[in-house]
C-alpha cells in the first residue's frame, strides 16, 4: 500500500471510528445497567474527540513544504476504575499529509492509586506538568513538544507524554513528589523535518535537507531520570523547591565525529514562589542548570551551565479580559571560557532576556476566545506571536484560526531562526 | 408578582437553610439586618459541609441551549464566614475533568484565592481575582451568585412584609462597582430561603431576576433545588438544578491542590 492509500486509509478508519464510538459509548452505557459480566461491571467511560486541522506557510521556506500542518485527529479517551484504583488510556489516530504518514500517538496509559491517606501513586505513561511559568518553563523538566507548538496544534500537544512512575506524598509540614522515568524522554525538539531551523556546522538555515541525528541515552533503568518537587502552601502562597537529575531534554551538544546532537547530563535545582499579589497574582521562579558533561565550561561542543530567572504577573485588567506579564533571563556560567574556547560563527551572549504577553479575552457568552501570546527578547531582537480565535459553536463542536509568527534580525537566534516558519492554520473540533 | 428581595442565592445547593429554625412564628418580625444574616446562612451555609450535582441549561433568545453539568464541594469555616470549594466540570466534553478551587474570604477586602486545573496539560494555575459580577462559565449565573455576595457590600432596607415574604431592598454602598442600582429579595418567612431576586438598574428598571423555583427539605435543611435566572435585556436564561444533595459528608481538609487534580472519589460518586 503506499504512503498516501495508508494515510487515506487511517483517516476514513479515524472518521468511522468518529461517528460510530459516540454512539457505541452510549449503548454501552445502556448495558452497564442491566448486563451481568465482569466487564459490564466495569465501569467505562468513553471520551474524546475527531478534529481537522489545517495551515500553510505564509512565506516560501525552501528546505520545508509549504503545507505546515494538514491532519486528522481522532482522540480516543477511555477512563475507568476499580475500589482500588483508576485506569485511564488516552491515544491518538492521526493521518498526516504532511508527514504523508499515519500513526498513533499513546498519550497516556496509566493506573492511579491512593494506597495511603498520605500518598498517591501513578504508573504508566502520563502528561506532567508543574512550575509556575507560563509556557516558559525552568523546573519543569518533562518532555515538550516544540514541533507541534510551532505548527499549530492545540497547545496541549506542547506537553509530550512520559512513561514514568510518579509517588507524591503528603503531610501538614510539605508535600512531596518524586517522579523517576527509567529511560530518559527528551523533548519532541525541532529537528529539521517539519520546521526549518538554523543549523551551526552549515552555518544556514536547513530543514529536511539535514534532519539533526542524535546520539539518545535510551537504556532501560540505566539512562533514568529523577524529578522531585518540595512544596507548601502558607496562607496561600505555593512555595516549592526542586531537583532534577536526567538530560538536557533537547539536544545541548555534540559529537564531532559522528556528526551527531547529544543530549549531555544535566542536573537542575530550583525554587518557586506564587501567590495574590495586589490584584493579580505573582510568581517567582529560579533555577540552576548544572551542565554536568561540562561543569568547567571549557568544552566548546557542550553546553555550559546556567542561571535561569523568572518574575511574572497576572491580573484582570477589564470584564473576560486578562493580561499576563513575564520577564525571563538565561544567563549562561563561565562565559569567559566560552568564549574562549567556542568555534567560528554566530555566537551566544551572557544573557538572554525575554519578555512574555498574554492578553485573553472572552466574548459572547465565553463561547468566543481571542487570545493573542508574545514572546520578544530584546537581546536576541527576535518575536514569536501566537494569535489565536476560538469559537464554540455548541457544546461539542469548536472552530479555530490562529497563527504563528516569527521574526528576528539574525537567523540564529531562538525564534529569529524561524521566521521561515511563519503559518497560518485553522482547525475542527467535535468533542464527545 | 409578589415581593422582592436581598440577598444572593444561587448556589441553591449551597442554599441549605439553616434548619427551619425558629419559623418566626410569634408574629414578631425581626430587625432587617438578622432577616438578611439568616438568610445569607440559608442560601449558602447550610450545614458544616455539603455536596451536590448541578446541572445547567442556557438557553438564548434565539433558544439554542448549551448546557453544563458539575458536581460541587463545599465546606464552611465558619457560619457566615470564610468557605472553601471545589467545582469539577463533567460536561460538556471540552471542559470535562476540568476543576475549581476556591477559597473564598468574606471579608469584602480580601479577595478570593482561586486555582484552575486543566486535565490535558495536567497543570493547576492560579488565576487572578476577577471581577465577581462577570458570567461564571457563561451562563447567565455570576460569579457573585454563586458564591455568595457580602452582606457588608450593601446597605439593607425592609421594605415590606407579606404573609410570606420580607421584601429587602439592597443598595451597593460602592454603586460604581456593580451594574445594577439596587435589587430587592423576597425572603420566605418560615425558612428565610430567598425566592426571588430582582435587580434594577440604573434607570430603575428591572432587568434580570433570580427565582428559586423548587425548595425541598434535605436532612432538615430548606434547599433550593431548582432556579432560574432571567436576563430580561438579551432574553436569556439560564436553569440550573441541584441534584443528590447532601449535607454534613464530613470533608475533612481536602480543598488543596492534591484533591483539585483528583477529586475524593467517595465525594464525587
Amino acid at each position: 500500500m503506499s504512503r498516501t492509500e495508508t494515510i487515506v486509509t487511517l483517516s476514513v478508519i479515524c472518521l468511522a471510528m468518529a461517528v460510530t464510538l459516540p454512539t457505541t459509548a452510549v449503548a454501552s452505557d445502556e448495558e452497564t445497567d442491566s448486563g451481568k459480566s465482569f466487564l459490564s461491571d466495569l465501569p467505562i467511560e468513553k471520551h474524546g474527540f475527531y478534529e481537522m486541522r489545517g495551515g500553510y506557510r505564509l512565506q516560501n521556506d525552501k528546505y520545508e513544504k509549504d503545507m505546515s500542518i494538514m491532519e486528522n485527529r481522532f482522540q480516543l479517551d477511555l477512563f475507568s476504575y476499580l475500589d482500588w484504583g483508576d485506569f485511564k488510556f488516552k491515544g491518538d489516530f492521526i493521518g498526516d499529509l504532511v508527514t504523508e504518514q499515519g500513526h498513533f500517538d499513546l498519550r497516556e496509559i496509566n493506573i492511579f492509586a491512593r494506597p495511603l491517606d498520605f500518598m498517591d501513586v501513578k504508573v504508566g505513561r502520563q502528561i506532567l506538568t508543574w512550575g509556575t511559568g507560563d509556557l516558559v518553563f525552568i523546573n519543569d523538566m518533562f518532555p515538550k513538544d516544540w514541533q507541534s507548538f510551532f505548527i499549530g496544534r492545540d497547545t496541549e500537544y506542547l506537553k509530550a507524554p512520559s512513561d514514568a512512575a510518579k509517588i507524591s506524598l503528603f503531610s501538614d509540614r510539605v508535600n512531596i513528589d518524586i517522579v523517576y522515568t527509567p529511560k530518559f524522554d527528551p523533548d519532541r525538539f525541532i529537528n529539521g523535518q517539519r520546521i526549518s531551523y538554523w543549523n551551526q556546522n552549515l552555518f544556514r538555515l536547513a530543514g529536511q535537507d539535514a534532519i539533526v541525528h542524535t546520539n539518545r541515552p535510551d537504556r532501560w533503568f540505566r539512562d533514568s531520570e529523577f524529578a522531585a518537587r518540595l512544596y507548601k502552601n502558607i496562607k496561600n502562597y505555593e512555595l516549592a523547591l526542586y531537583g532534577y537529575h536526567g538530560y538536557w531534554k533537547s539536544p545541548a551538544g555534540q559529537d564531532v565525529t559522528m556528526s551527531q546532537a547529544l543530549f549531555p547530563d544535566l542536573n537542575v535545582y530550583g525554587a518557586s514562589a506564587r501567590g495574590a499579589v495586589g490584584k493579580g497574582i505573582g510568581n517567582l521562579e529560579i533555577g540552576y542548570y548544572e551542565s554536568a558533561d561540562d561543569r568547567s565550561g571549557n568544552n566548546p561542543f557542550i553546553n555550559n551551565s546556567e542561571m535561569r530567572y523568572l518574575a511574572g504577573y497576572t491580573q484582570e485588567i477589564g470584564r473576560d479580559f486578562t493580561m499576563g506579564l513575564q520577564y525571563y533571563v538565561e544567563q549562561m556560567l563561565n562565559f569567559t571560557r566560552y568564549r574562549r574556547n567556542r568555534m567560528s560563527g554566530p555566537s551566544r551572549d551572557q544573557y538572554r532576556h525575554l519578555i512574555t504577553l498574554r492578553l485573553t479575552k472572552l466574548l459572547m457568552n465565553q463561547n468566543l476566545r481571542c487570545s493573542l501570546f508574545t514572546y520578544y527578547s530584546p537581546s536576541d531582537k527576535d518575536v514569536y506571536m501566537r494569535p489565536n480565535i476560538n469559537y464554540k459553536v455548541n457544546d461539542n463542536m469548536a472552530i479555530e484560526f490562529g497563527s504563528n509568527i516569527f521574526f528576528g534580525d539574525y537567523p540564529n537566534t531562538f525564534f529569529g531562526q524561524f521566521r521561515k516558519n511563519t503559518n497560518v492554520y485553522t482547525g475542527l473540533r467535535y468533542s464527545f | 408578582m409578589k415581593l422582592l428581595w436581598k440577598l444572593t442565592f444561587v448556589l441553591g445547593f449551597s442554599l441549605p437553610i439553616f434548619a427551619a429554625e425558629e419559623p418566626n412564628s410569634t408574629g414578631q418580625i425581626p430587625d432587617v439586618q438578622t432577616i438578611v444574616s439568616k438568610a445569607n446562612i440559608v442560601a449558602y451555609y447550610q450545614g458544616d459541609d455539603g455536596k451536590t450535582t448541578a446541572k445547567m441549561v442556557i438557553t438564548n433568545k434565539q433558544k439554542q441551549k448549551r448546557e453544563r453539568e458539575f458536581n460541587i464541594l463545599r465546606k464552611d469555616m465558619e457560619d457566615g464566614g470564610d468557605q472553601k470549594y471545589f467545582v469539577y466540570f463533567q460536561n460538556p466534553p471540552d471542559v470535562r475533568k476540568m476543576a475549581y478551587m476556591v477559597h473564598k474570604h468574606a471579608d469584602p477586602k480580601k479577595d478570593d484565592d482561586r486555582w484552575l486545573y486543566l486535565p490535558a496539560l495536567s497543570l493547576v494555575r492560579r488565576i487572578a481575582a476577577g471581577d465577581k459580577r462577570t458570567s461564571f462559565v457563561g451562563s447567565d449565573f455570576l460569579y457573585e451568585d454563586v458564591s455568595g455576595r457580602s452582606l457588608e457590600e450593601d446597605t439593607h432596607e425592609l421594605i415590606e412584609t407579606t404573609d410570606e415574604f420580607f421584601i429587602v431592598k439592597n443598595t451597593p454602598k460602592q454603586p460604581d462597582n456593580v451594574e445594577f442600582n439596587y435589587y430587592n429579595v423576597s425572603i420566605d418567612r418560615k425558612t428565610f430561603v430567598p425566592m426571588m431576586m430582582e435587580f434594577y438598574d440604573k434607570d430603575n428598571k428591572l432587568y434580570r431576576t433570580i427565582e428559586s423555583t423548587k425548595v425541598e427539605i434535605i436532612q432538615d435543611y430548606p434547599t433550593v433545588v431548582k432556579s432560574v435566572v432571567s436576563d430580561l435585556k438579551t432574553g436569556s436564561k439560564t436553569e440550573m438544578e441541584f441534584n443528590n444533595v447532601k449535607y454534613n459528608i464530613g470533608l475533612g481538609d481536602i480543598f488543596t491542590e492534591r484533591y483539585l487534580q483528583r477529586p475524593p472519589r467517595e465525594a464525587i460518586r
